[in-house]
């Protein structure tokens, strides 16, 4: 079972970024598991999701406390106490930015990778909702189920020219991450 | 057929499934995605049904007594304050021995103000007389939503489906919806005899004076005890033409020989599996599951209890100044055994907490410690108390 954290605030798309994981999963024969844990419910406020996705049921409800990945969908909240926390040795982070990560200039003690996720939405979509965009990195990047299962999921969600501009979202955002990177890294999660 | 929903979306297409004519509710946090992908349902056309929309949870449930008394299928739900603002009305509803169902998505109860998930809400009606549900997970809030409608019409008792906001109602997750000619085949149409229809009149909710209220309140009382009966039936006949067993009264795992157990009621059960799995040999236990808390099914859970040297009863309520309510009643039941477990008390989870993980060694731990032989917190950390009490 793999175990992944979502980071974003109010009005980005987070619970959503999770159910179409978890939805990508379900529409590559595995088994997903998404949910939030709200803060207060308006714009703006932190906000996180968790993912759990594996090869078979999964009966657990707790929080992720150790992930593999985390996907920070704004790169403020790096910064925020507790973001970090939990993270697997050999982990990722994916952080939404439009800075490289040496201009981040934060030490976090796992390899972080940045994508302008909200500016490719804003290119693609008309909206600068970062979520899409990251989790086809995320894919890119882990190689943990196929694209094709991103856009099916996206397909349950979104009709005509909304779900074609997100389909030409995930190709473009997928190809801007170093395929499969993470995929042979050593994750304690990885079942 | 599989697929990957929301909780609430499920539970709405289970609701969907059992062709309510009449909904009616008001919207609260958890409960509000229920009721939204109802209404969604309604104006797509997918479902036909009247949804009516009032200003508060009294008047939710009045419409839906109104709805069911005139003969029709109906269905609300709420949670926490919503539960208590109706709560007038489930009396009213169980007394009148009103067939409806209602989803309870568990919240805390202010004050203080918590938005998150904990049991108290249906517990502090737990005495309403209603058939009361609870829901380890999502395909279970399916399942049992579709049979509560059957328990209800067959018994004339309405029921309560209880399901942990946010835990359940805001996860997504793969689940098996069934088919309508499935649901069609289990859930008969409803027909209610005592229908308020103007060429036969009756009158209902009448005064009733001290020579018949004891007999009333007996006659309600064992309609409840002779439930069980009708939710033991309505599971087998589910898991007939479903293949998905859901647990009667309760559901028991674990190995026949473990010397502990540990009794819990809603989403908990899940987690503390897979607590339980990975401990292995080193700690096995047995966990029962409580499916039906109202009616209280005391003979299966003695015999659930059979052999244990020691029962958790593990909970996500309290009454304030006297402990654990499932807590005590299970004491009540088990006491009457020859040998009857050490039985330990715990809440878990108030107002949300997250229980990880590490939820079964920690209840280890604490009664080698000798907690909870009354009743304690599990999770309480001590020192977050005003220094007075700490």
């Amino acid at each position: 079972m793999i175990e992944i954290r979502i980071h974003g605030r109010g009005g980005q798309g987070n619970v959503v970024a999770a159910y179409l994981l978890a939805g990508a999963a379900f529409e590559a024969g595995r088994y997903g598991q998404a949910f939030p844990s709200f803060g207060a419910e308006r714009r703006g406020a932190p906000v996180t999701a968790f993912v759990r996705i594996s090869a078979t049921p999964i009966r657990r409800r707790c929080q992720v406390r150790q992930p593999a990945f985390l996907i920070i969908q704004d790169e403020a909240l790096l910064h925020v106490p507790g973001v970090l926390d939990g993270l697997h040795t050999g982990g990722g982070i994916l952080v939404n930015s439009n800075r490289t990560p040496d201009e981040l200039d934060i030490t976090t003690g796992h390899e972080l990778i940045t994508l302008p996720a909200s500016k490719l939405a804003n290119e693609t979509l008309g909206r600068p909702v970062p979520n899409t965009a990251l989790l086809a990195a995320f894919l890119a990047l882990t190689e943990l189920l196929p694209q094709q299962a991103l856009v099916k999921a996206l397909a349950e969600r979104f009709k005509g020219d909304m779900l074609e501009r997100n389909t030409r979202l995930v190709e473009r955002a997928a190809g801007m991450v170093p395929a499969g990177r993470w995929q042979e890294g050593d994750h304690a999660a990885r079942a | 057929m599989q697929h990957a929903l929301e909780g609430s979306q499920a539970i709405a297409r289970a609701v969907s499934l059992c062709r309510p004519q009449v909904v009616s509710a008001y919207p609260i946090t958890p409960q509000t995605h229920i009721v939204e992908n109802l209404s969604k349902l309604v104006a797509d056309g997918v479902l036909e049904c009247e949804l009516v929309s009032v200003e508060s949870e009294f008047s939710a449930a009045s419409v839906a007594l109104g709805a069911v008394a005139a003969g029709s299928r109906a269905y609300t739900a709420s949670s926490s304050q919503g539960i208590l603002l109706m709560s007038e009305v489930l009396f009213n509803i169980a007394g009148l021995r009103i067939p409806l169902v209602l989803t309870c998505a568990n919240r805390a109860v202010s004050a203080p103000l918590s938005i998150w998930n904990d049991q108290q809400d249906s517990m502090a009606v737990r005495d309403a007389g209603w058939i009361q549900l609870y829901c380890a997970d999502n395909q279970e809030a399916i399942d049992t939503t579709i049979q509560a409608f059957r328990i209800a019409e067959q018994c004339e008792l309405p029921v309560m489906v209880c399901v942990d906001g946010f835990t359940l109602t805001h996860t997504l997750e793969v689940l098996d919806l069934p088919d309508q000619q499935q649901v069609d085949e289990f859930l008969p149409a409803f027909s209610f005899a005592r229908r308020l229809d103007p060429a036969n009149p009756l009158s209902v909710g009448t005064l009733v004076s001290p020579e018949y209220f004891t007999e009333t309140r007996q006659d309600h009382h064992q309609a409840l005890l002779d439930a069980t009966a009708a939710i033991v039936q309505a599971q087998s006949d589910w898991l007939a033409i479903s293949g998905r067993d859901t647990g009667g009264l309760l559901r028991c795992e674990g190995p026949d020989d473990a010397a502990t157990g540990i009794l819990t009621l809603g989403s908990i059960a899940g987690t503390l599996q897979e607590a339980i799995e990975e401990q292995g040999d080193a700690a096995p236990a047995r966990l029962i599951t409580l499916r039906a808390f109202r009616p209280f099914p005391e003979q299966a859970l003695r015999d659930a209890c059979q052999g244990l040297e020691r029962l958790i009863v593990l909970e996500r309520a309290l009454s304030p100044g006297a402990g654990g309510i499932v807590g005590t009643e299970v004491r009540a039941a088990l006491g009457v055994m020859d040998n009857p477990p050490q039985i330990f008390n715990f809440a878990v989870g108030l107002g949300g907490r997250d229980v990880p993980l590490e939820i079964y060694t920690h209840l280890l731990d604490a009664i080698a410690k000798g907690r909870g032989t009354g009743f304690d917190i599990l999770d309480l950390d001590t020192g977050k108390l005003p220094a007075e009490t700490s």
